[in-house]
């Protein structure tokens, strides 16, 4: 079993500068949005810690502040982090089929867009070692970005923070719009989910489901359709 | 708030253990069609469903949370990056609210 070099260590830091940049404006954000529900520096720092996951976080705020249910936070993690499942299985098919257990479980950790990105476009074989430097400097700058954002929460002027809360949203359209250009189908499913979501906001009944679950139907709703619809080609093996 | 960190440690199992099933369990590519695409149209059901209508209450202004949602929608649409995308749609709304108020 080959786990690289040093110097795989060394690249995979080197790789994930523009992710250490990225990571620290968005979990600034983050570190926003959890001083305004009460949550202190030290427990942003270990939700973003032992999280690493952008939408998960932000999705979970609401029912922290809500006191939800641990049921629905379950089921909320869940559906909206099914898609490292996807990308999980995606990057075992680049290891070496000997890597051991406990470095599958290394790797694991990090399992993100953004790594997930850098990792599966690596030419040659994927060592853990590179996997470790572009998780280590990755997952500092979504740390010390969380930090910032609820030490700044706290200190910032409330017309500031109020701009900044759209940060975060401005990311997930920069991650889900440039696909809806070339492709029809996943066009419609950003539509359809937005449509239905500003329904199950505004329209009586469906009004009083919490926006977690909102997200849980939605999500499996339209993406059920649309893999019914327009199954995905083998090609776009993503 | 009493149990922040049970919700915090709950989530962290939850999505650590998607992460590193796949990753130590599954060895041959996943076969299904159905699941693949369910799977790959996931993201932007989610984040747009996440997106919209809550970007519009996330300012303290729905104007200026608006103004910086089409800015938003425009820069992504040309594909720019994820810093110029939530960085200009802050200032943008930042901008507006100056004027509002």
């Amino acid at each position: 079993m080959n786990v690289g070099k040093f110097s795989d260590f060394r690249d995979g830091v080197r790789d994930a500068v523009p992710i250490f940049l990225g990571y620290i404006a968005v979990s600034f954000a983050f570190g926003i949005e959890s001083s305004k529900i009460g949550m202190t520096v030290f427990q942003s720092a270990m939700t973003s810690l032992l999280n690493v996951t952008s939408a998960g976080q932000f999705s979970a705020l609401e029912i922290i502040e809500k006191n939800g249910s641990f049921l629905e936070l379950a089921v909320l993690q869940f559906i909206i982090n099914l898609r490292y499942m996807l990308m999980s299985a995606a990057l075992s098919q680049r290891l070496d089929p000997k890597t051991s257990t406990l470095h599958r479980l290394g790797i694991s950790y990090g399992v993100t867009d953004e790594i997930f990105g850098v990792s599966v476009l690596k030419k040659g074989g994927l060592y853990p070692m590179y996997s470790y430097g572009l998780i280590t400097l990755s997952v500092t700058g979504w740390v010390l970005g969380t930090v910032l954002g609820a030490i700044a929460g706290q200190i910032m002027p409330q017309r500031l923070i109020s701009c900044l809360g759209l940060a975060i949203y401005g990311m997930f359209i920069a991650i889900i719009i440039p696909d809806t250009k070339e492709n029809k189908s996943v066009r419609a499913v950003v539509v359809a989910a937005m449509i239905l979501s500003t329904v199950f906001a505004f329209a009586p009944f469906l009004s009083c489901i919490s926006s977690g679950f909102r997200i849980i139907i939605i999500t499996v709703f339209v993406a059920a359709c649309a893999a019914i619809v327009a199954p995905v080609k083998e090609e776009k093996d993503e | 708030m009493s149990n922040v960190y049970a919700y915090i440690l709950l989530m962290a199992v939850v999505t650590y253990s998607i992460r590193a099933l796949p990753l130590t369990l599954i060895r041959k590519e996943i076969k299904s069609t159905f699941i693949r695409s369910f799977l790959y149209y996931v993201p932007y059901a989610t984040l747009a469903a996440m997106t919209f209508p809550a970007i519009l209450s996330a300012t303290d202004n729905h104007i200026s949370a608006l103004a910086g949602f089409c800015v938003a929608l425009i820069l992504a649409f040309n594909k720019k990056s994820l810093l110029t995308v939530a960085g200009l749609a802050c200032a943008t709304a930042f901008i507006v609210e100056l004027f509002i108020h």
